[in-house]
């Protein structure tokens, strides 16, 4: 206990290491894989991310032009943000904020004709 | 019977983990120990039957936060062996040097726990203060502070550059500071010694005996340490296991506060040595049908893979087998003959990890 003392005395009468959370958040480093999220204008709805993503949260349906994501099932990893052959998802470098609701991301999404399976199934 | 049985958690003020203990007492002194398991068992293992094999990288990850990283690193070794592919170098020292980083964090949040199973709280915040230098540098280089989720099948998938590498040398040199500062009390005082000198020891026949692996091991004598096989980079940087003789919770107290130094030696080897290159080679197809065994050291000892492939996209049959499951065995033989109030401690100098050893 005797050697603790000086680190005791330190810390009480020194700067605070903790940080007063709601008010000072922390900010994430470059890099962090934060919120997901999809550029609705350059996806291509072609599923490569929701046959990827190890927790299956993520829907591609090209007949209803819609990709549907569970954030809350969601775990961050960016599997689906490397396998994207667009480049239209990415992580923002903050976490998703705290809800009340639980909610779910359904991206209306325009698939130009020459490049979407619409045509065929006609 | 005489005497009376207490259950010793799940849920327990002292403990960090659901352990279940069932403890028999007679006037305070355990006459027997009987560990129950199932309180988290969360079936990681059957998810190989609904996830395909690059999948179930992020599941084992899961298998425990602390050793995220090397659990990723077994898996995609064992997977490796079985598709014949060779990671590039680079991706060899990157893994050594993230491997290191879990075992840093790991072993200072377990000093930090022992240290409050002990009462003395002012330790444990210290140590968890220099810890967070260390997540920093997992958040920074990796993109998260616990499920780094860096392994891939064939290398890893971020790289660092030397901006990174010199700061994460710069931030060791801080952490170093923060727990050699803290030697003298967790190694030379009267508090500690008194608590963990002499309690839950094991003699080196009984550790090899009764399956020990990884520090508890080393604490009893024997130099056991799964890097000596020099899986990833391992085989080209120079360590040598830390051994203590006493097999007491003291010996396992200095063998993972030693380790701590020589983890840090290892980065900075790694680091010094890293060579340019691809952090990982393309893989394609399917593991082919077959069996492997893969091994690595975590923190808390050797983790064993057993992964049956059968050629498809999924795998027959994962199996893993985690350090503290072989830890456990032991603590039926050290408990008895205790004091109910030393059996936190006891408990502790295990380092058990129960969503570890429950999956
Ligand atoms: S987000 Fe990317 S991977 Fe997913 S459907 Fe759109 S283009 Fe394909
Ligand atoms: S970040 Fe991972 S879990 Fe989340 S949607 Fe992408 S692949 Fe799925």
């Amino acid at each position: 206990m005797v050697f603790m003392i000086p680190v005791v005395l330190k810390n009480l009468f020194g700067r605070c290491a903790t940080r007063p959370y709601p008010q000072s958040p922390r900010q994430l480093f470059a890099g962090s894989r934060g919120q997901l999220i999809n550029d609705a204008g350059k996806c291509i709805l072609c599923g490569t991310c929701a046959r990827s993503c190890p927790s299956q949260c993520l829907t591609v349906s090209r007949k209803e032009g819609l990709w549907q994501y569970e954030p809350f099932a969601c775990v961050f990893c960016g599997v689906c943000v490397e396998a994207c052959p667009a480049g239209s998802l990415s992580q923002l470098g903050q976490w998703r904020p705290a809800v009340r609701e639980r909610e779910r991301v359904v991206l209306k999404v325009e698939v130009k004709s020459e490049k979407s399976g619409v045509r065929s199934e006609a | 019977m005489a005497g009376t049985i207490l259950p010793f958690g799940p849920q327990h003020p002292v403990l960090p983990e659901p352990l279940h203990l069932n403890l028999q007492i007679e006037d305070e002194i355990v006459v027997s120990a009987t560990p129950a398991f199932g309180y988290v068992h969360r079936g990681l293992e059957k998810l190989a039957d609904i996830r395909d094999f690059r999948q179930m990288i992020q599941v084992v990850e899961r298998v425990c936060g602390i050793c995220s990283m090397i659990h990723a690193l077994t898996y995609c070794q064992g997977l490796e062996e079985l598709m014949g592919i060779e990671p590039t170098p680079r991706a060899r020292f990157l893994r050594v040097i993230w491997s290191e980083l879990h075992r840093l964090h790991s072993h200072l949040l377990w000093l930090g726990l022992f240290a409050d199973a002990m009462g003395f709280e002012s330790l444990f915040m210290q140590l968890w203060k220099v810890r967070e230098r260390i997540m920093d540098i997992n958040e920074a280089t990796a993109g998260n502070r616990v499920i780094l989720s860096v392994n891939v099948i064939g290398g890893v998938r971020r790289d660092l550059d030397s901006g990174q590498t010199a700061w994460i040398l710069s931030e060791l040199a801080e952490v170093e500071k923060g727990f050699s500062a803290m030697s003298r009390t967790i190694l030379h005082d009267y508090t500690v010694q008194k608590r963990t000198r002499g309690k839950g020891a094991l003699s080196r026949s009984q550790a090899m005996e009764l399956g020990c692996v990884g520090p508890m091991l080393r604490a009893s004598g024997v130099s056991q340490d799964m890097r000596l096989l020099g899986y990833a980079a391992y085989g080209e940087l120079e360590f040598a296991p830390v051994v203590e003789q006493d097999g007491d919770c003291y010996a396992r107290c200095r063998v993972r506060f030693a380790e701590l130094g020589q983890s840090i030696g290892l980065i900075r080897q790694a680091i010094a040595k890293l060579p340019a290159g691809d952090t990982s080679v393309p893989v394609k197809g399917r593991p082919p049908a077959g069996e492997v065994v893969a091994r690595a050291e975590q923190p808390r000892g050797e983790c064993l893979y057993y992964i049956k492939a059968n050629g498809g996209k999924f795998l027959d049959r994962l199996r893993i087998r985690t350090p503290t499951f072989a830890n456990i065995p032991a603590l039926t033989v050290m408990l008895p003959g205790i004091e109910l109030a030393d059996v936190p401690v006891v408990l502790l100098s295990i380092d058990p990890c129960i969503s570890c050893t429950e999956r």
